[in-house]
């Protein structure tokens, strides 16, 4: 039985666990360099989207099992969450690309032309079909983190940027943790943000496309985020020009309008995975880790937090639990 | 099994490396299917940088052969520095040679391609180019200096199978001791069994079988079918003719039956 532990890492992981532990009567610190959510941390740099359904076109069944509930958990910590679902297009040369799609996919309802246009105006006469994934939501990740830690803060949880470790360690240190978990990576993901007051989109859109896949999140006040990219490397640098020029080129192929709009940001990080791109739980010095979430940090750290919290309150073995973190 | 440059592969399935769901699907895939060389990009996976090392530790780990390729660049010059990349990474003087002649095919430069192949072969490296079926092309090729051709089937990643049988037929008659790879535009494993069947020595996907619903699954699929294309050519198959020749004889039917 826990009843006191220190969380390292103040990202979308150690936010949750330090809520799921608080709320369970346990008394929690947060240890990060910088302490608290900031861009040295890569969920900083997520796109926000909880799309279990899209995601399960390429990630195993438990990312869309777990991910269904993470809708549900951010709205009770009082996130800004929008349930408009996601709205999935190809261009016309590569039709068969949302064909595969809706048959790798469920929870998703076609529309045709007039659908399109009544669900997303801006897109009207662009695309003669769409898939519409009813059940899923989007947040804005900066926002949810600073709000969660504002949240924890009053409940009584310390944030500190260096504390002598007490009670149970739940180490939640992402990238950082390559020194006790050899088989984790890193995955490279660029993203932009841009301005484009004109334009209005009310729900994610993914555009399938076999080179230059591309999803655009709305974050309000015609603020969009572009992302998508996916490289197998744990580079941390500045975004290539490459995948900078993809990304606004698939765009401008979503909407012409896009190029007018004013670059706000361009930002890179790379998301701790391991080989199966599943998260892990398991021993590690003192207490547990966390790790591994890949591209499904907000979508999975909610689920992957109560079961967390589940072990150490009530031996509860979890899902992805992995006895020995030196394993590849 | 192909030999190439005097080494024996134990497979003439060769798999590429990209777009699989993840890497413990990717080493399913070549588990189930037994490919026997993979081919790994320098540049796109690993973001232009050598920050790719855990990705190129994991290919190092399937255990098969790796050949390194030159996916991405666009000019000798690109493809040469990441050949050079390739060989201190992997230790190897295998390389996979594509220069980009078309942004939007990705349809390979056959000039550029000729001058890559003989500063690379000059330089001790093992080339297996990546061209298209053009007889004379092929030919400066290998007087560039490289003892393995890989034509593609089709532009890369579309799946469309052999566009060419003819040519592709007419490489095999020409240089029949030149091992020879079709590479590319392959979809289904009914295209790699017919390149097979050509007297191929080998076939070169990745699409096919990363992008598949289930990739470890497709693999065995492509593994089988190159088997059985690799067994019927040794088993010397019929000529197509237009007299249909009943199988049973005719004589001695019943003439009311």
């Amino acid at each position: 039985m826990t009843a006191e532990a220190t969380i390292l890492g103040a990202g979308v992981m150690g936010l949750c666990a330090a809520a799921e532990l608080s709320a369970r009567g346990v008394a929690v610190t947060v240890i990060d360099p910088a302490g608290g959510p900031g861009p040295q941390g890569c969920s900083w740099w997520a796109g926000g989207m909880l799309a279990p359904d899209c995601e399960g076109a390429l990630a195993e069944e438990p990312v869309v099992r777990l991910g269904h509930r993470a809708a549900d958990w951010w709205q009770a910590q009082g996130a800004s969450l929008t349930r408009a679902g996601t709205l999935v297009v190809t261009p016309g040369r590569d039709r068969g690309e949302l064909d595969t799609f809706a048959r790798r996919t469920t929870r998703h309802r076609w529309l045709d032309a007039a659908g399109i246009a009544q669900a997303e105006p801006l897109l009207a006469g662009r695309f003669d079909r769409a898939l519409l994934m009813e059940a899923e939501a989007h947040l804005t990740p900066r926002q949810a983190l600073t709000d969660l830690r504002a949240r924890l803060i009053a409940r009584g949880v310390d944030f500190c940027a260096e504390a002598p470790m007490w009670g149970t360690r739940v180490d939640c240190r992402g990238s950082a943790a390559r020194d006790i978990l050899p088989a984790l990576r890193g995955v490279r993901g660029e993203m932009v943000v841009l301005r484009a007051p004109d334009l209005a989109l009310s729900r994610p859109v993914r555009l399938l496309h076999p080179r230059f896949p591309l999803y655009v999140v709305p974050r309000g006040d015609g603020v969009f985020m572009l992302g998508a990219t996916q490289i197998e490397s744990g580079a941390r640098g500045g975004a290539t020009l490459r995948s900078v020029v993809e990304l606004l080129n698939a765009a401008y192929a979503l909407h012409p309008a896009f190029a007018e709009a004013e670059l706000l940001e361009i930002g890179c990080d790379a998301r701790p995975a391991f080989p199966d791109n599943l998260p892990r739980i398991g021993p590690a010095e003192g207490g547990i880790y966390l790790n591994g979430l890949f591209r499904h940090g907000f979508l999975l750290a909610p689920a992957l937090a109560g079961m967390a919290a589940d072990w150490l309150l009530t031996g509860k073995k979890p899902e992805f639990w992995h006895e020995d973190h030196r394993e590849r | 099994m192909p030999v190439f440059y005097g080494t024996e592969i134990a497979s003439a399935l060769m798999l590429g490396t990209a777009l699989y769901p993840s890497p413990a699907i990717l080493a399913e895939a070549f588990r189930r299917s037994g490919a026997g060389v993979a081919t790994v990009s320098l540049r796109r996976e690993a973001g232009g940088g050598r920050e790719g090392q855990d990705f190129w530790a994991l290919i190092r780990d399937l255990g098969v052969r790796v050949l390194p390729n030159t996916a991405g660049c666009h000019s000798v010059r690109e493809a040469v520095t990441t050949a050079h990349m390739a060989r201190e990474v992997f230790g190897t003087d295998w390389i996979k040679l594509e220069v980009i002649g078309h942004a939007d095919t990705l349809q390979p430069d056959p000039f550029g391609l000729v001058e890559a192949t003989r500063i690379l072969s000059d330089e001790g490296f093992r080339v297996f180019p990546y061209c298209t079926e053009d007889l004379v092309l092929c030919d400066r090729l290998l007087r560039a200096g490289c003892g393995v051709l890989m034509p593609w089937g089709a532009p890369i990643g579309t799946g469309r199978g052999l566009m060419n049988p003819y040519g592709l037929r007419s490489l095999r008659a020409h240089f029949p001791d030149v091992p020879l790879v079709v590479d590319a535009g392959i979809g289904l494993p009914s295209h790699a069994a017919q390149a097979m069947e050509m007297g191929f020595d080998a076939v070169l996907l990745n699409t096919a079988v990363a992008r598949a619903g289930d990739p470890a699954a497709m693999a065995l699929a492509f593994a089988r079918a190159i088997e059985a294309g690799a067994l019927a050519r040794a088993a010397d198959p019929m000529e197509p003719r237009d007299m249909a020749a009943p199988s049973t004889p005719l004589l001695g039917q019943a003439v009311l039956a």
